[in-house]
């Protein structure tokens, strides 16, 4: 057994509204920041799975970023393992 | 049970908070009130179930998102998967969301400010296991008090699920108006509660556990508690 780890970066739907990023969006201007739009908020998750192979460690994070992490009603999911999150 | 007194199951999650005020509302409503545990597989043969408000684990990850793994929600699954009659009220409405029972999703209010007040909820269906008795387009007036209420889909489930009719209340005004001012915190379409396709599980934001007592506010809770001690009655 060895030790992976990984981040999960969880994001809202894109037709779906996010008032969280649209409050920090409308927040920009006052500090002069005028040219910014799309401002998305999401979640990071970091992980370390104990398991036979990177592979099996990989299926592992995505059965439970897929159950768990995050409601695949309204959000998607990324898995990075700690070398891809680096690059 | 006893002959016409309907048992009505009250989960309690860590950070439940409005359990007592529902187990009171069931026997204020002729009911006989049945405290839960959430970490055990036991319904105690309960007629009908309620997932009541509160913060269930604070809320982490996603509001219901934990809840939704205790013990007790496979028994829900089993008891709703059987016609049983299934309240979420909230935080139930939440969990009864994440644990996929019901349809949608409830994220943070558009406004980003916690609402609590008394509002009012239009009856869009009948065949629901709280609306039983009522009629289309009826407005109850029962307080909302929440942070995350906003009842979000992907475009193609709202079709979908207002097509099937499974959007059981809508915010609007006092005459049953449906105007975005009415809105209390941006729902798709206005929704404040919906239901399963067959009927018998049923989650909504507002509080009818809040609203059965006249002396002490609006009542318009009582009706939907009449329906589910019914429906379960029915059942029996």
């Amino acid at each position: 057994m060895t030790a992976h780890r990984f981040e999960v970066l969880v994001s809202l739907k894109p037709g779906l509204l996010d008032p969280q990023g649209k409050a920090v969006e409308a927040s920009l201007p006052a500090l002069g920041w005028t040219n910014v739009r799309g401002v998305r908020v999401g979640k990071h998750i970091e992980l370390t799975v104990e398991a036979d192979g990177a592979e099996a460690a990989r299926a592992q994070v995505e059965e439970l970023a897929n159950r768990l992490l995050s409601n695949p009603v309204i959000e998607t999911f990324r898995i990075l393992s700690a070398e891809e999150a680096r690059a | 049970m006893s002959a016409g007194r309907p048992r009505v199951g009250v989960i309690t999650f860590p950070g439940s908070l409005d359990d007592r005020d529902a187990l009171r509302a069931i026997e204020c409503m002729g009911g006989e009130g049945v405290p839960l545990w959430h970490a055990e597989a036991d319904l105690r043969g309960v007629d009908a179930v309620v997932l009541p408000g509160g913060f269930s684990y604070g809320d982490y990850l996603r509001t219901g998102a934990l809840a939704r793994f205790a013990r007790v929600m496979d028994e829900v699954q089993r008891f709703a998967g059987a016609g049983g009659p299934v309240l979420g009220i909230c935080n139930g409405f939440q969990i009864l969301c994440e644990a996929g029972l019901l349809p949608g999703a409830l994220i943070r209010n558009r406004q980003l400010r916690f609402v609590c007040k008394p509002v009012d909820i239009r009856v869009e269906t009948t065949a629901s296991a709280v609306t039983e008795g009522l009629v289309p387009g009826e407005v109850l007036r029962i307080p909302v008090k929440h942070g995350e209420g906003q009842f979000v889909a992907a475009e193609d489930d709202l079709r979908r699920l207002e097509e099937a009719g499974l959007v059981v209340f809508r915010y609007c005004g006092p005459d049953g108006e449906l105007e975005e001012r009415f809105n209390v915190n941006g729902s798709a379409a206005a929704i404040a509660g919906v239901r399963c396709e067959d009927g018998n599980v049923v989650g909504l934001m507002p509080h009818p556990e809040h609203a059965v007592d006249p002396d002490v506010g609006p009542a318009g809770g009582q009706p939907l508690f009449a329906s589910l001690l019914s429906f379960a009655l029915a059942r029996v």
